[in-house]
């Protein structure tokens, strides 16, 4: 029997990725979408793609009814100011925002500058990254989605800072367009946004809180630079060790970090176009390449995280961590491995 | 019955395994790095990195 899926705040490009995935998902049923501003259209309205696929049509979240799992879609801080009526409707709810990421109250606040509104959550929710919390994930109620730049600094980095090797990290992040979200402003508006290479966010990045969080203290530098692509981010992180390794050290972590996580593949060939992670190709997957480098003559290594923001930054990992939580095959639904040429 | 024969790859120290004994010149691709290799000696076997074109990317 399949389980009853809705999602509050549908009409957005993480909403869209989920309809997209659980539409075909064989072990749910959609229940309800909701979009108060497009209460009464067809989902294809917002998500063309979808066109043909469903006969669903937006409802106002006024109407949502009780199912068994509830994505919630909505804007940050949203979420934690309604998280006790959303959690009396489902036994599952996986909230795509950054409400839930952070486990401290004080960091959110560091990060995010207010109190948290339900900081007794908190310590309840599951960081929905399955390669780093795959057993609390498994007995979570309510599950926090992940911050896109910050997967992609977690799965290059996590193979290194689980064996202690990180000293210090600057990770420079190339994003696309999406990441700025459905709704226009005057930096996405065409002639803005096309062909920009544009740093904005130097230092401070919030999702830097995230890195913490998942695998410990170390100094840690982000900036970050929209550039021409619409889904994907590339993180490429410069990492001082803590003592000096050799290629054949790191082809040994990350094995032994990734040789069962069905989602991380290892990209770090020595022959062919693509030798390296690239998310152009990643577009609609869930799968995050990763890859990694070592300057024998600095000492620095070079760690690579490729990933498709709507996917494994936000929509397929929610999908990924439900599957957990569900007791599904983890890859159910999931396992379309992107186009080429994109 | 045939043996199955390992080297390790000089790159990545994935296995490379041989279902035939390797003979001298002849060149394996790792399938984790794609490194290519050249059997240099069959007894033990020893593995060097078969030379590559370089790749610039143009620059």
């Amino acid at each position: 029997m399949t389980k009853t899926v809705s999602i509050v705040g549908g009409s957005g490009y993480t909403g869209g990725e989920l309809l997209r995935l659980l539409l075909d998902h064989p072990g749910v049923t959609m229940r309800a979408v909701t979009s108060r501003s497009n209460a009464g259209d067809p989902i294809h309205r917002k998500h063309p793609n979808l066109r043909g696929r469903s006969d669903l049509v937006f409802t106002s979240p006024d109407e949502v009814e009780a199912c068994d799992v509830l994505f919630l879609c909505m804007p940050h801080g949203q979420a934690a100011t309604e998280i006790d009526k959303w959690a009396g409707l489902a036994d599952l709810v996986i909230d795509l925002s950054a409400d839930f990421r952070l486990r401290s109250p004080d960091a959110y606040k560091d990060w995010y500058g207010s109190e948290h509104p339900a900081p007794a959550r908190l310590a309840e929710a599951a960081y929905g990254l399955p390669e780093l919390e795959r057993e609390r994930i498994a007995k979570a109620t309510l599950i926090s989605g992940v911050g896109c730049n910050a997967t992609a600094m977690n799965l290059a980095l996590l193979p290194l800072a689980r064996a202690g090797l990180i000293d210090r990290v600057i990770a420079d992040i190339k994003v696309g367009s999406s990441e700025a979200g459905a709704e226009p402003s005057a930096s996405s508006h065409h002639p803005e946004r096309s062909r920009a290479v544009r740093s904005y966010a130097l230092t401070g990045h919030r999702h830097a809180a995230e890195v913490h969080q998942a695998l410990g203290e170390f100094t840690l530098d982000v900036s970050v630079t929209a550039i021409e692509m619409v889904r994907g981010v590339l993180c490429t992180a410069h990492v001082i060790p803590t003592e000096p390794v050799a290629m054949k050290d790191l082809w040994k972590l990350y094995r032994g970090a990734y040789a069962n996580e069905p989602f991380v593949r290892l990209v770090n060939e020595r022959q062919g176009l693509h030798r390296l992670p690239d998310p152009a190709v990643l577009g609609g997957s869930n799968y995050a390449d990763v890859g990694f480098g070592v300057d024998e003559r600095t000492g620095r290594i070079v760690a690579l995280g490729a990933i498709d923001n709507l996917m494994k930054g936000a929509a397929g990992s929610a999908v990924q961590s439900m599957n957990v939580a569900l007791g599904l095959e983890e890859t159910t639904g999931l396992t379309f491995p992107g186009l080429h040429p994109a | 019955m045939t043996t199955t024969i390992t080297a390790a790859c000089t790159e990545c120290d994935a296995p490379i395994t041989f279902d035939r004994p390797p003979l001298n010149g002849q060149v394996v691709r790792c399938a984790d790095c794609g490194a290519e290799l050249e059997v240099t000696n069959t007894d033990p076997i020893r593995l060097e990195l078969a030379p590559e074109v370089e790749e610039d990317w143009g620059e």
